[in-house]
């Protein structure tokens, strides 16, 4: 067992985990964040996406302990008192999903694609969103929805713009 | 999947690295960025006893120019590699087959030498570092065994076969050091069956054009033998010619000479052969501007 | 209260933005794996890494040592080895069923069928455990083409049933009495010099639907009912099934479908996993989880497609079509899904497309392997028979030397004609192909892509451009129940829905039909706000649990809404009956004199009225209702369809080849689908779009491929190609309408029209980019190596005199039938 503190969403938390345990089963089993999931093995489908210090990671690729000390977002941490950020809402405006399960990760790559490059073109969105797979959407909505969510988090488009993109979130006590 | 149980270390010196590699011996293994461990790690083709991260080691990370060289260490990601502006100038062919990575998620956390380690023929940062003529500082116990010493192998001699280096046992790669090339062009053309899938061929060009003639160049082939080949005929064919099609192109049907591709699903060898002589082509046409 | 002042104003046709997106944006989702029941137990299957092995012995005592082990069975343990699981479609009498059972025993037959099975306090000492089961197998030879197992002498797949055809289904329209006889058509054709034979053989490689959701199941025996959550389609289908399998009576299993993430077929199953985890759940009495990884997904979920397509169009010069006959080899492989032996049946009414021809025959026979079983994939059956058609199409349009779009026109139902019984007894009720085509024609710039596309001819250009057709039709909204009947489905094909009127005047409409990304609770939201006049929000969509939706046929075949959302208008008219009696009461009027619009019933030719809503309050307080009714407006209805729908569409592709590498690049794709009323066009649009990417995935990128041993080589997701939107474009859609009229909402399916309609094209377009190099057919998925062989091996034969006939459709330089043999395909097959 090794002794690991993170923060995750907001909030701080230490636990004894195995050294095997995979940062996306930390935060499922023993943070109870089932927000974000487990596509595939290989790491290829990209549906655990999380950012890790600010940039976006496949929670499937990491072990829990390589993210002691590290501050976590997960799809869970992006609203900011109840209101949806930027492009939770243009996913949901422009129909950028179906059965949601690649959501999670899609949105929180898509967030670190504009942090990236705040006004990409529509094939650096589908290069930037390549690592994550979705099989109901044929992705074109969700390229729309990240075109949707750069016009409105644009500098002085909405006061909630900038929120998650690339930032850490300050830390709660636990 | 889960992995199988091992124990972990973070050590925070190359010198503790070092001493963890001899404490767990031939079931140890090192973690840098982990894209490529992890998932084999969780499909059970390895079993590793303990696992000894390098993440912990601030020496091992970051770009810094010394004399002719640029030096960049082991562990920095493949993210900040893209976005370095010391290799952008010096060594932009390194670069520019960084950016063809996998992911942006996996780049993140990917690192430079963690690539080179694991020596993939598919992975897309060994055709370049041995056309680029790169050194792999190697650290590893002193000859006596009583310290930590460092040595030095060119990037001819690093690859020696599939998933195969001169990294030796109990030793570790420390840092990749690339001879400038101020002014070269560079191109990484990949050829993959879809974005997320490894290269079936790539070809790592880069060339010095000057008033249009070429007047130097070099080409690492990726995914043409078990390691990365360097493709000398087309190198020597292109110095002294303008950089026109026509003589590029010619100049490229010699970029098979001396591989020895495998045969898969997706390529027999006389098609990665073939690959090959397209792909160099366009990629000098690209490099040369 | 909110009343009639607030009624919306239509809501069938807008594009609501979906109510179940909010949960899954912000992550409050139920997967089933998201389930952690206190005592909690996990399994982890061990299974075979040989194709078809006799089981000699299994080990589990060292597995029984890893701590936090709880237990290891292996079948006769659970009398798994028993368990016959169900196959719901035995599509004819002498149909062969080889025991399915929920764990192998003495025999496997595929790589990856289950042997033994290890319950762990978690997933990670499960698959440790399982890792130390030592099973010793005799091998035995693996049977893996379909040709070669149906030779004399073939090894067995299940010895025990003599053979290794599964059955044999013909249908002929001469017996049939609907067509003229196809074998005097061929005759005739063959002697008569104003006709060609066209013959093709094509082959549909194995696809995985990968539903990015994987499977999982969580059993909790502990309550009155025994409670099973799984990641399914079918939760109605699974509870009666469970029932019917393992002699639960039927009332004491709850099943839950909670959010599901994908199915596209491959979640309409009862799946042996799903057996496993009752029995252990049952035999330790405590709830048990069962997830599986993705490598275990696309080994072991059932997989889609697998045939050899043998094809014989006879067609006069001037291009009618006088007779085809289709002969196919179905791969079903080791056992039989729940409707697998019928997926490739459902083709046989579709084949025939949206053309008139005389005479027609279909001749099926499915056949055993040691392979993962086939079951649905989005379109089951359907794509295959328009894939085949419509190359077909293509091919015969190219040895008449007609234009390819000329030669279907010539020969489909002109718009006039409807409703039109088709050579396979099916009657058509709408469609307008002419116009779909026409609008498709013109948002494509057909004239100007050919244009281009001959430039390129003539430049030499490495990219040559190609554009390929489909014009295609399906039959959706499984199904009316008769028809069913007739092909020997073992269900029926109704649905039904509840309508709940709550005190406050909100409505909870209970479904059959059963969602894993649809939309459902969105469209049938708006149906039911136009109907009972209420505001969308007021609307709630229960589903998923047997508990709360007791009676349903759940979701595929593109029904739940062409049946389904039938269902619900039904339920819905027989509240606004039952309110009539109690509006006219608190009316003080004579229910003759009330109409209802609006959500509210007015007596005629005055200002006085009620709505539906003070009516729901009205009958919970039932203070003052009349006398010999039930205060009661709730509702209850099933409805059969008595036709199935037939979307149509015409679809269009153009694609570059990099003539050097073989790399195929999507140019531009554009589609128009006549799906009949659209509820919502967003989520139209959304289905469109999925369903196009997984049709042009097979086209292009998708096989699940064996090797000689039979083991699967695409078993992660690093070789099972995917694509992702790097490997996309913008699909162009848009829609013409003429409403079905088999449903009184006009509606047809839209769910698997993309992925039917869409492989064709995409396989004309690259044929017809590269044909002038020599290249006659490319296999699926047309990869790179496929193409660029293709390419050099027809230019290696060149000077071959038989090659020589050899075109772009509307080059003008046919041969005739005798140059074309079956088998001729020179090119690309690797």
């Amino acid at each position: 067992m090794a002794r690991i503190r993170t923060t995750v969403d907001g909030l701080v938390y230490e636990d004894d985990v195995e050294p095997r345990m995979l940062l996306v089963q930390y935060l499922r089993e023993r943070l109870g964040k089932t927000g974000t999931v487990i596509g595939c093995d290989t790491s290829n489908c990209g549906a655990c996406t999380v950012h890790l210090d600010g940039l976006s990671v496949k929670s499937c690729s990491v072990l829990a302990v390589q993210a002691n000390g590290s501050e976590v977002l997960t799809i869970e941490g992006l609203e900011r008192d109840g209101q949806l950020h930027p492009m939770q809402q243009a996913f949901h405006d422009n129909h950028a999903l179906q059965c949601g399960y690649c959501t999670p990760g899609m949105i929180m790559q898509s967030i670190d694609l504009l942090g990236e490059n705040p006004d990409p073109s529509e094939q650096e969105i589908r290069e930037g969103i390549e690592g994550n797979l979705c099989r109901c959407t044929g992705y074109q909505n969700i390229v729309r929805a990240v075109q949707d969510a750069a016009s409105k988090m644009k500098p002085g488009a909405s006061a909630t713009a900038d929120s998650g993109a690339k930032q850490t979130v300050a830390g709660g006590g636990a | 999947m889960i992995p199988a149980q091992f124990d972990y270390v973070r050590p925070t010196t190359v010198e503790e690295a070092i001493q963890a590699l001899r404490d767990g011996g031939d079931d140890a293994k090192l973690l840098a960025g982990g894209q490529s461990l992890l998932p084999v790690l969780r499909l059970r083709m390895a079993d590793p006893s303990l696992i000894i991260d390098l993440g912990g080691i601030p020496e091992l990370k970051g770009v810094r120019e010394e004399g002719n060289e640029v030096v960049v260490g082991a562990m920095t990601s493949h993210y900040d590699v893209t976005r370095d502006d010391t290799l952008r100038q010096h060594v932009a062919l390194i670069q520019e087959a960084t950016k063809t990575v996998a992911d942006p998620q996996v780049r993140h956390k990917g690192t430079l030498g963690g690539a080179l380690a694991h020596a993939d023929p598919a992975g897309d940062l060994a055709a370049p570092a041995l056309a680029l003529d790169a050194q792999f500082v190697i650290a590893g116990p002193s000859q006596d065994g009583s310290g930590t010493g460092t040595r030095t192998v060119g990037a001819a001699d690093f690859f020696e076969d599939y998933f195969t280096t001169a990294i030796g046992e109990g030793e570790l790669l420390t840092e990749i050091r690339f001879p400038k090339y101020t002014g070269w062009g560079a191109r990484y053309e990949k050829f993959n069956r879809v974005a997320q899938a490894w290269s079936i061929v790539a070809v790592a060009a880069t060339v010095k054009v000057d008033g249009g003639t070429i007047s130097d160049a070099r080409i690492g082939l990726t995914n043409m033998a078990g390691t990365p080949v360097r493709a000398r005929a087309v190198e020597s064919a292109l110095v002294g010619q303008s950089a026109t099609e026509e003589n590029v192109r010619k100049a490229a049907q010699a970029a098979a000479e001396g591989t020895s591709p495998t045969a898969d699903a997706d390529a027999g060898s006389d098609y990665r052969e073939h690959l090959a002589r397209v792909l160099t082509g366009r990629a000098v046409l690209a490099a040369a501007g | 209260m909110t009343t009639t002042e607030n009624a919306p104003t239509q809501e069938i046709g807008r594009d609501r933005r979906r109510k179940e997106d909010r949960r899954l944006i912000t992550g409050r989702t139920r997967w089933t794996d998201n389930q952690a029941l206190t005592g909690l137990l996990h399994i982890s299957v061990v299974r075979s890494p040989f194709a078809h092995a006799e089981i000699k012995g299994i080990d589990t005592s060292a597995a029984k040592q890893v701590p936090g082990v709880v237990a290891v069975y292996t079948a006769a343990d659970l009398g798994a080895d028993q368990v016959q699981l169900p196959c719901a479609w035995p599509v004819t009498k002498d149909m062969k069923a080889p025991q399915r059972p929920a764990l192998a025993g003495s025999r496997v037959n595929f790589a990856g069928e289950g042997v033994a099975v290890v319950v762990a306090r978690s997933a990670a000492i499960a698959k440790d455990a399982a890792e130390q089961v030592e099973v010793d197998y005799d091998e035995l030879e693996p049977v893996l083409d379909m040709e070669a197992a149906l030779a004399d002498g073939a090894t067995l797949v299940h010895p025990e049933i003599g053979t290794n055809a599964n059955a044999q289904w013909v249908f002929d329209s001469g017996e049939a009495g609907s067509g003229g006889s196809v074998a005097e058509a061929l005759q005739k054709a063959e002697s008569d010099d104003d006709q060609i034979i066209v013959k093709r053989r094509f082959r549909q490689q194995r696809l995985v639907p990968v539903f990015m959701e994987p499977r999982s199941t969580v059993v909790d025996p502990s309550g009155e009912q025994l409670v099973m959550w799984s990641s399914t389609q079918v939760p109605h289908i699974l509870k009666t099934m469970l029932a019917l399998t393992l002699g639960l009576p039927e009332h004491k299993i709850r099943v839950i479908a909670p959010d599901v993430g994908g199915g596209f077929g491959g979640k309409i199953a009862v799946a042996p996993e799903e057996v496993l985890t009752l029995l252990v759940a049952q035999k330790l009495g405590k709830p048990v989880k069962w997830t599986e990884t993705r490598s275990e997904s696309l080994l072991t979920a059932h997989h889609g497609r697998d045939q050899i397509q043998d094809l014989t169009m006879s067609v006069t010069k001037d291009g009618q079509i006088t007779g085809l006959d289709v002969k196919l080899l179905a791969d079903m492989g080791a056992y039989l899904g729940l409707v697998g032996p019928g997926v490739p049946i459902l083709g046989a009414f579709m084949f025939n497309a949206i053309y008139k021809i005389p005479a027609y025959r279909f001749d099926c026979t499915n056949v055993f392997t040691t392979k993962t079983l086939t079951d649905a994939y989005r379109g089951a059956g359907r794509p295959e028979a328009t894939f085949g058609i419509e190359r077909l199409m293509d091919e015969a349009a190219l040895e008449l030397g007609m234009e390819p779009m000329e030669f279907r026109r010539k020969n489909w139902i002109k718009h006039e004609e409807f409703p039109y019984t088709t050579v396979s007894t099916l009657t058509y009720d709408t469609g307008n192909y002419e116009a779909a085509t026409d609008q498709a024609l013109q948002m494509f710039d057909y004239d100007g892509l050919r244009r281009e596309q001959q430039e390129r001819r003539q430049r030499g250009d490495v990219k040559q451009l190609g554009i390929g057709i489909s014009t295609f039709t399906e039959m959706c909204g499984l199904a009316p129940s008769r028809v069913l009947g007739s092909l020997d489905y073992g269900a029926g094909g109704w649905e039904t829905a509840s309508i709940r009127m709550l005190p406050t005047g909100k409505a909870e409409v209970v479904v059959g039909v059963s969602p894993h990304g649809q939309g459902h609770e969105t469209a049938f939201s708006q149906i039911v706000a136009d109907q009972l006049g209420v505001p969308f929000d007021d609307v709630e969509i229960l589903h998923g649990d047997t508990q709360s939706s007791y009676k349903g046929l759940d979701t595929y075949g593109s029904r739940s809404l062409a049946v389904g959302g039938i269902a619900v208008v039904k339920a819905a008219e027989k509240v606004i009956e039952k309110a009539k009696p109690i509006a006219a009461h608190m009316l003080e009027a004579s229910e003759g004199d009330l109409e209802f619009s609006g959500g509210r019933f007015t007596v005629k030719g005055t200002d006085k009225g009620v709505g539906i809503q003070d009516i729901a309050l009205a009958v919970f307080a039932a203070h003052d209702y009349p006398e010999g009714i039930e205060p009661d407006i709730d509702a209850h209805a099933t409805f059969d369809p008595e036709n199935f729908s037939f979307p149509h569409g015409t679809h269009l592709c153009a694609v570059e080849v990099d003539t050097e590498t073989g790399f195929v690049q999507l140019y531009k794709y554009v589609c128009v689908d006549d799906v009949g009323n659209v509820i919502n066009p967003l989520i139209v649009e959304g289905q469109v779009h999925g369903g196009l990417a997984q049709g042009i995935a097979q086209a292009l990128f998708e096989e699940a491929a064996y090797d000689d041993q039979g083991t699967l080589l695409s078993g992660t997701l690093v070789d099972y190609t995917l694509p992702t939107a790097a490997d996309l474009i913008s699909f162009d859609t848009a829609n013409t309408t003429t409403a079905s009229t088999t449903n009184p909402l006009g509606v047809k399916g839209v769910g698997e029209a993309g992925t039917i309609a869409s492989t064709p094209a995409v396989v004309n377009s690259v044929l017809d980019a590269i044909r002038h190099l020599g290249v006659k057919d490319i296999d699926m998925p047309t990869t790179p190596y496929r193409v660029w062989s293709a390419i050099q091996n027809a230019s290696g034969h060149a000077g071959r005199a038989d090659e020589a006939n050899v075109a772009s459709p509307g080059a003008g330089l046919g041969s005739t039938a005798s140059d074309i043999s079956r088998g001729d395909t020179q090119g690309g097959h690797l």
